[in-house]
């Protein structure tokens, strides 16, 4: 209901701030969105009389019995009654594992595949039940870092909907069976060669895998390997192989580039070595003590993403311009190039363009173009043409041969096999893991298509859209159940060990493979161990397979650069993607995997779809972007239903009013409209996929339509100005380095705030936190670490649309400046623990109080619920459980608890914690080792531990080493609404920008009341 | 013809201004003598059959009554996520339903404590069933305060007791300050009231002709005899209480106003809040008195006890604390503006402009424009004008706490925390189901108490005589 | 007119009125009662467990270190329950045909785990961690009572928070000597025993402005006294910060 704000007022939301921009009021601007909106919202908040009566119903506790309800409820009452607590058994081991402390978790290294690649974790272990992931600090890609992804995967594991049973034809059948008829199938097909069988793969990086599939092609040549990424179009390979005659993947090093252009590339998420990008262009973007450190970021994007929220300088085009942008960078950086410049630029890159070039012609060696996965093959070849003529090649730029195995024979994608099938080459089609069925381009009509091929064999962990299609269905493991291998994006080896015996008997795709090369006893631990002892031959393997084991990587397995001679003309290049938009009505169509569900592999893990996006604050939901211009020509607002159709396949789907979209062009996401997912992704958004055209990149054109109805979005945040407060500061590396005389960033407000209160003494610890604003990217890996770390239930999408989710830490994000292009700021917001923490004072029961550490603690068993403390916080992080949120019935969600970590019950309010668990353990060590204080780097909260780029830095105040102390007498500290005196133990550096001499600052806040500057401390605590 | 003064100081100068010769206000009809004041009110208790209109109006509010049950039972069972609130609303229907009955319950106290302390006549024949409505209506507020919590089944938790926690509450906070007032409050009235009621139970003890009504009157009169030293002590007792009383009448509204004003919400944190919260109180309590009297009074033909006079001078009360609650409201916005503080401002600017601001227009005109009709004479004498405009302030007072704690908090001081509030079906069901647990009690003690005080009025029977004879 | 009541309904009227004054009370009380009783608290209760295990027999008799069992009690949060193999250890030897042990040893030959009744059992939100406490002077006697003179496990106290809570407040009457901590019935009278190597303090001052006020200054000779002194020195001697002792997150998270 809330985010009805947002939605049904836009038009004259929109209209209003035209007035007032033509006041040139900017400023204005994002209050008016809801303010316009005022007066219809009551109104149809008066006739619609009881709008969240529906999300009562509709909450999956109010579908619950009712009796059941009854009965829980009597409980919890008789519990807290002077009832005598139940009779509970201890079963001791029968013979207790050597290395195992009952109550002391452990801690193993493997790796997480996504979209093929590996990326090194830690998993947390509980008395045998995985509980939490961490980034292995070993890991090249990871180094403890983490996206959301890694985070929600261990809940992936414990998913009650993760399929079960082996199915023929949909009805259950066992592993022997199975074995038994592919055994059979396997001798008729050796015998003609393996004529007519078809193995179709993701990208494939484990070196057992290949090898397997080598080895079975090698036995049956007549037999094929296809693979489908369903996020990585060939468009990249095309490229390379375009520009170089042959296939090699690059690597940036954004540590080493002072100026980073990007058109439409989305390096901070989304490729396979984001996280090391995110990594290491925080790390040469940080560097604020001396100027020439601190990189610049220009970004050419179509719709907002988070790589564009970071950038000094933004520029919206559509994403076929981004053909003609790279086009005028070469032709500008080298005059001599035979590139053909066939159009001139529409819109306004215009002095951004100028701006790019003077940067790029400066930094020659010292700068990185790149572009995104959605572009298309010239684009990319020209990309690599002109960091060639810049002379980044060697230097932020290198090639490596191509990390994934490819299918010995040319054209194995895709369009190749269904090709093949429409032909009726194809008999058997064995398919390990992917979900075709879904993710297939519209176009191919690969879900007609696999009715042609008569023996379908799928392996998936859901009982998916392919799955229903195919006569076997074989349940995958977890990787967190599996052995295997596999390749981190820069070719580092990682061994896949499992931490838990498959809960459901899945099965591995090697297990299958030996199936069908007619070893079905083998299991994984055997395929991969003896490949290994092939591969690291010499004396002491077991020694070396330990290390690796306990260590996560294979030493000395990243791949070294290659050199490649470019080989393309460009003067013969054509821009495939030259479109013009015949009428009005016609749009780009731009696609791009979701931010959250990615491309719809995710959308039954509930903590990612309640995720909010990391730019409209949307949960559990996919929208169509369009601009504010758009919106206006087309009368468009928030939430209306539109038809997209592109080339004669149309999709229906809300519409969302995207701030800095680019004009006339429509974005959709993957990843939903689901049909066959579990119980949270089923039937939820609407599929891209299906309009998707079979072109080699993701836009095109298309029209939309408006449709009568609206639909209603849960967003987790409705108002996007900061009212002109001083809540996010902004300032200009030029201001940092030779400081005026009143920064803007300065802190404005009164140094010794007066209290009527003799003050807390500390002594001994004191927890404070440091949030850099310049090294948030806004990745959202911390709030789903939160979530993970502290048994955070999901509520759902009716409970989110009332403004009840419950996320201990919210990523809030403020749009500031122009309509269409404005600056786009994120603030991590999490309880700062006040030191005159308002909501301890006003809890009649003491149930959140301050303890001698400075840590502000929710006491769960003693709240009552009065909310009080919600209501006095100006912070407004605290969360209630207004309903019986956390899932106390279902059986495989207790194994994924923290055991560290009270399971709230309904009623009682909750909020961060500092991650005191993680405190106490730390405390007692020391305690016991006798140390007056817990020493640095002892506690790491989970949000800190998960940030790939470090902008959260958590430690003891009273430790006049620590790195928090150090960040907090910055003159770039400040503590959010300090002006309150709530003494926050949380503080925030400014976001620091470093714009191009000639081109506006961006958006720098207006400064305050003339003050001196002064370093803002987080407290008394060393004051 | 009763001289002026006899209504007593401040009364006689509100008197003096609207009283004119030619048209008398009395506090009783001529021509009342002992015997017929006592026929008359207890004939109401224990008549055997009872007007139409009575069965009706219980019928009606006990079906209310069954629905405040049913939406009570199942908060209780889902929880209280099946009201509206949300984070940063945690706060809506529940604490203004309760500082709304609290409110109304302040008339009672205030005419039956205050106004026998300044020996105002004119409280006597409507001070029995302030005082019970009064009462009520703690009850209906007493229930909110436990139902809103998370987890009500450990309300006790907020009263010290020697537990095996070894935790005492937290006695900073404001909702403890509440819970001592509040039932404190509940305690003194409820004596009061029943102190009151004493001589009058015996009174129906003698003359009911049923053996069972003798008994539980009986058992209620406590053995009142009437005797000389019966009447003494009882005097006496009665002053105490009333002494007692009078510090509630201010104390416990001002509590309430602390629950607002020692935060730091932007819109609560005011040192304004508690007097203008006194004032309120009394301004909605008097309201209520009004909407009961009115029907009331035509019900059972009680014209000549609750006269003209008495409205007159109630709605002359109205008057005034309504303009001293408008004076707040008033004060509120320079406060705000004076402050300089964004935030104050910002919360001000959106009461009156932002989405709810229909609600804080309408509160506006309730509370401050309408009542301003009871200047004219022939307003406060218009018995129906009296009761629509009496509802109109009821009306007026619950939208003042709507205004006050849903739009304070669904903007405060972080923008991204912004929500909008809208209450659901159950947050309705509650409240009227309150309103129909209030009035079912009311039309049980309509029928089984007096709802007159007889003794008082016999008193003043004794007093008015002097003046009637020629 | 006839009289409803006889005069002596008076008193009767009397009586109640301070009658209820005191049902009141009384109820209030007996409440009270109920909530420390041993039927609600299961102090002193004995529970059904498949073996009789008799810590009389292991503790006092035999001699045996709680730690050979409970293994866990100094270096994790929970003591730990034996396994199966341990109780082997030495009746694989001794009353290897017991009986009474028939359970342990079925347990051992078909690898199902014997499953004991919980007698120390605290609700699941309070965090309680043997370590610390085994490190910081409290003995297994504080909390579980004399086990030695214990032929069946029972529960010793009420384990209600105002039990632990009294010893968070006053360490210094818990806190015994580190060579007593396994020992039962001993009564404290030096402190001689507290072996301890200097806090690294010393060593790293340096890196903290702020110092722990209550880690006692070692150099100072371990004098003699009644227990309530010799409680407070091996208080400061252990490091022990008592105000910290009552933050509530020291067992609720």
């Amino acid at each position: 209901m809330s985010n009805l704000d947002l939605t049904s007022l836009e038009q004259n939301a929109i209209r209003a701030v035209r007035s007032r921009q033509a006041d040139g009021d900017s400023m204005q601007f994002w209050r008016s969105l809801e303010e316009a909106a005022a007066a219809p919202e009551f109104e149809k908040y008066l006739h619609r009389e009881f709008p969240s009566q529906l999300a009562v119903w509709e909450d999956p506790v109010g579908r619950r019995s009712f009796l059941k309800l009854m009965a829980a409820s009597l409980a919890f009452a008789g519990v807290t009654g002077c009832t005598r607590s139940p009779e509970e058994k201890i079963v001791p081991y029968v013979r207790s594992p050597e290395e195992l402390v009952p109550g002391e978790p452990q801690f193993y290294a493997t790796a997480m595949p996504r979209a093929g690649y590996g990326y090194g974790v830690l998993a947390e272990s509980h008395m045998g039940r995985p509980t939490k992931i961490e980034g292995n600090p070993e890991h090249p890609i990871t180094r403890g870092g983490s996206d959301a992804f890694m985070q929600a995967s261990i809940l992936a594991l414990y998913d009650p909907d993760r399929s079960q049973t082996i199915l023929h034809r949909g009805a259950i059948e066992t592993w022997d069976v199975f074995v038994r008829a592919m055994t059979e199938e396997m001798e008729r097909l050796r015998k003609n060669q393996g004529h007519g069988l078809r193995i179709l793969t993701g990208t494939v990086t484990s070196p057992t895998l290949a090898a397997q599939l080598t080895d079975l092609l090698q036995a049956l040549p007549q037999a094929r390997w296809h693979t489908f990424e369903s996020t990585v179009p060939e468009s990249v390979a095309a490229g390379a192989r375009l520009a170089f005659g042959r296939p090699v993947d690059t690597v940036l090093r954004f540590d080493q580039a002072k100026v980073v252009v990007s058109l439409d590339g989305d390096f901070l998420s989304g490729l396979a070595g984001s996280l090391k990008y995110a990594r290491e262009f925080i790390a040469g973007r940080r560097a604020v003590s001396d100027s020439s450190a601190m990189n610049r970021l220009y970004v050419a994007e179509c719709t907002p993403t988070i790589t564009g929220a970071m950038a000094d300088h933004r520029v919206a085009v559509p994403p076929s311009q981004i053909a003609l942008l790279a086009k005028h960078i070469l032709r500008q950086i080298t005059p001599e190039s035979s590139v053909a410049v066939d159009r001139e630029l529409t819109g306004q890159p215009g002095p951004w363009l100028t701006a790019v070039i003077q940067d790029l012609r400066e930094h020659r060696g010292a700068s990185i173009v790149t572009t995104g996965a959605g572009q298309s093959a010239e684009v990319h070849a020209l990309v690599h043409a002109i960091n060639q003529s810049l002379g980044n090649v060697g230097h932020t730029v290198t090639y490596i041969d191509p990390v994934a195995v490819s299918p010995p024979q040319p054209g194995s994608g895709l369009h190749e096999l269904v090709t093949e099938i429409n032909v009726g080459d194809v008999q058997t089609l064995i398919i390990l893991g992917g979900n075709p069925v879904y993710n297939a381009p519209g176009e191919l009509n690969f879900e007609k298509l696999l009715s042609k091929v008569s023996l379908r064999l799928h392996l998936s962990d859901f009982q998916d859209e392919t799955s229903f299609l195919c006569d076997w269905h074989i349940p995958a493991q977890h990787y967190l159940e599996s052995w295997s291998d596999i390749r981190a994006a820069d070719g580092t080896v990682s061994l896949v060990q499992p931490l838990i015996a498959p809960l459901y008997g899945g099965k591995s795709p090697h297990e299958i493979l030996s199936v069908l090369a007619g070893q079905p006893t083998r299991v994984a631990h055997e395929i991969v161990h003896s490949y290994w002892q092939k591969q690291l031959s010499g004396t002491d393997f077991s020694r070396r397979w330990r290390q690796a084991l306990h260590d996560g990587v294979i030493p000395q397995t990243a791949a070294k650069p290659v050199e490649v001679p470019f080989k393309l003309d460009l003067s013969n290049l054509v821009d495939a993607t030259k479109k013009s938009l015949a009428s009005d009505q016609a749009l780009e169509i731009e696609f791009r995997p979701d931010p959250t569900v990615w491309d719809g592999e995710y959308s039954n893990n509930g903590w990612l779809q309640e995720l909010p996006k990391p730019l409209t604050k949307i949960t559990w939901d996919n929208v169509a972007a369009i601009s504010p211009k758009t919106a206006e020509r087309l009368h468009l607002s928030s939430g209306d239903l539109l038809e997209v159709t592109v080339a004669g396949r149309s999709l229906q789907t809300p519409v969302w009013i995207m701030p800095g979209q680019a004009d006339n062009c429509v974005s959709l996401t993957f990843g939903y409209g689901r049909t066959k997912s579990g119980q949270l992704g089923t039937g939820r958004g609407s599929n891209a996929y299906s309009i998707l055209p079979a072109g080699k990149h993701w836009f095109s054109t298309g029209t939309v339509r408006k449709l009568p109805g609206h639909h209603v979005l849960a967003t987790t945040q409705n108002h996007h100005s900061m009212e002109g407060r001083d809540i996010v500061r902004v300032t200009t590396l030029t201001d940092v380095q030779n400081p005026p005389e009143h920064p803007a960033h300065a802190t404005s407000h009164t140094a010794s705030p007066q209290s009527m209160y003799a003050g807390f003494k500390y002594e001994g610890n004191a927890w404070g936190m440091v949030i850099d604003q310049t090294a948030c990217i806004g990745c959202n890996a911390c709030v789903v670490a939160c979530q993970s770390e502290n048994n955070i239930p999901v509520v759902g999408p009716e409970q989110v649309a009332v403004g009840r989710e419950m996320h201990w830490l919210r990523i809030d994000r403020y749009y500031h400046g122009e309509l269409d292009a404005p600056e786009v700021y994120f603030q991590p917001m999490m309880c700062v623990h006040c030191e005159e923490a308002p909501c301890e004072v006003v809890c009649p029961v003491a149930a959140t109080v301050h303890d001698s550490e400075g840590t502000s603690n929710m006491i769960y068993n003693r709240c009552v619920g009065t909310r009080y403390c919600s209501n006095n916080c100006p912070y407004k992080v605290r969360r209630f459980n207004f309903l019986q949120f956390s899932d106390q019935t279902t059986p495989s969600l207790k194994l994924l608890r923290n055991p560290d970590v009270t399971v709230r019950s309904r009623g009682v309010m909750e909020k961060c914690s500092y991650c005191i668990q993680r405190i106490s353990h730390a405390r007692i060590d020391a305690k016991i080792e006798h140390l007056p204080l817990v020493p640095e780097g002892a506690v790491v909260t989970a949000c800190q531990q998960a940030c790939p780029t470090r902008a959260i830095t958590f430690g003891n105040l009273a430790n006049k080493d620590s790195e928090v102390r150090k960040l907090k007498e910055s003159p770039l500290n400040y503590g959010v609404l300090e002006e309150l005196k709530t003494l926050p133990r949380t503080t925030y550096l400014a976001r620091v920008v470093n714009p191009h001499p000639n081109l506006p600052v961006p958006g720098a806040v207006p400064p305050h009341a003339p003050m001196p500057a002064r370093p803002a401390t987080g407290g008394k605590a060393e004051s | 013809m009763i001289p002026d003064d006899v209504n007593g100081g401040r009364n006689a100068n509100l008197g003096r201004a609207v009283v004119e010769p030619e048209e008398t206000l009395r506090v009783l009809e001529p021509g009342q003598t002992y015997a017929s004041v006592t026929d008359k009110i207890s004939a109401i208790a224990l008549a055997h059959q009872h007007p139409r209109s009575w069965l009706i109006g219980f019928i009606t509010s006990s079906t209310l009554l069954m629905v405040f049950c049913y939406a009570t039972a199942y908060v209780l069972i889902m929880g209280i996520g099946v009201w509206g609130n949300n984070v940063p609303v945690a706060w809506a229907f529940d604490i203004i339903n309760f500082v709304w009955w609290i409110g109304i319950g302040h008339a009672g106290t205030l005419i039956s404590a205050v106004l026998l302390l300044f020996r105002q006549e004119w409280r006597t024949s409507i001070n029995r069933f302030a005082e019970a409505m009064t009462l009520f209506a703690v009850a209906c507020a007493g229930l909110y305060p436990i139902l809103h919590l998370g987890r009500p089944w450990v309300f006790y938790w907020l009263m010290p007791y020697p537990n095996t926690f070894g935790l005492w509450p937290q006695f900073r906070s404001p909702l403890i300050w509440d819970v001592f007032a509040v039932s404190t409050y509940a305690t003194v009235s409820f004596l009061f009231w029943y102190v009151g009621l004493i001589p009058d139970f015996a009174v129906l003890r003698d003359r009911s002709k049923r053996p069972f009504s003798q008994i539980v009157y009986g058992i209620l009169a406590m053995g009142w005899r009437g005797s000389a030293i019966h009447w003494q002590r009882y005097e006496t007792a009665y002053l105490l209480l009333a002494g007692l009383a009078t510090p509630l009448v201010v104390s416990v509204h001002t509590i309430v106003g602390f629950d607002f004003a020692v935060s730091i919400v932007p819109g609560w944190h005011q040192t304004l809040l508690p007097p203008y919260f006194v004032a309120g109180a009394i301004f909605s309590g008097f309201a209520m008195v009004m909407t009961l009297a009115i029907p009331l009074r035509s019900m059972y033909g009680l014209e000549d006890f609750i006269t003209l006079h008495h409205l007159d001078n109630m709605a002359k009360v109205m008057l005034a604390t309504g303009l001293m609650v408008g004076y707040g409201y008033l004060m509120e916005v320079f406060c705000a503006w004076y402050s300089g503080n964004q935030f104050e401002w910002y919360v001000t600017v959106n009461r009156a402009f932002g989405p709810y601001a229909l609600c804080y227009w309408a509160l506006i005109a309730c509370n401050i424009f309408i009542p301003q009709l009871m200047c004219f004479r022939s307003v406060r004498h218009c018995v129906p004008a009296l009761f629509v405009i009496s509802l109109i302030v009821n009306i007026g007072m619950w939208l003042e706490r709507f205004v006050i704690i849903v739009i304070s908090l669904h903007r405060d001081y972080l923008p991204s925390a912004w929500e909008m509030y809208y209450p659901s079906v159950w947050d309705f069901a509650q409240f009227f189901g309150s309103i129909g647990l209030f009035f079912a009690l009311l039309f049980l003690f309509v029928r089984f108490i007096p709802v007159i005080s007889i003794f008082e009025l016999r008193e003043l029977v004794h007093e008015t005589e002097g003046g009637h004879k020629p | 007119m006839a009289q409803i009541f006889h005069p002596g309904m008076n008193i009767l009227a009397k009586a109640t009125i301070f009658g209820a004054i005191f049902i009141i009370a009384g109820i209030a009380v007996a409440g009270a009662a109920f909530v420390r009783s041993p039927y609600v608290t299961q102090v002193n209760v004995v529970r059904e467990q498949p073996v009789p295990f008799s810590h009389q027999h292991h503790v006092r008799e035999l001699g045996l270190d709680c730690r050979y069992c409970h293994y866990g009690v100094e270096k994790s949060s929970s003591a730990g329950i034996p396994s199966t193999e341990i109780c082997m250890g030495c009746h694989s030897q001794v009353w290897k045909d017991a009986e009474m042990l028939r359970p342990v040893r079925e347990s051992f030959q078909n690898g199902t785990p014997l499953k004991w009744t919980r007698v120390h059992d605290l609700p699941d939100f309070v965090y309680f961690s043997h370590k610390i406490h085994v490190a910081k002077g409290v003995g297994c006697e504080s909390c579980h009572g004399r086990v030695d003179e214990m032929p069946l496990m029972r529960r010793a106290a009420s384990l209600h928070m105002d039990w632990c809570v009294e010893c968070h407040r006053h360490p210094e009457r818990a806190v015994r000597p580190k060579q007593d901590l396994f020992q039962f019935g001993v009564n404290r009278t030096t402190v001689a025993g507290v072996s301890m190597e200097p806090p690294l303090r010393a060593a790293t001052a340096t890196n903290f402005d702020l110092l722990d006020q209550s880690v006692a200054d070692l150099s100072a000779p371990s004098k003699p006294g009644n227990a309530e002194e010799l409680g407070r020195e091996l208080v400061a001697r252990y490091g022990i910060v008592t105000r910290q002792l009552t933050d509530c997150v020291v067992c609720h998270r």
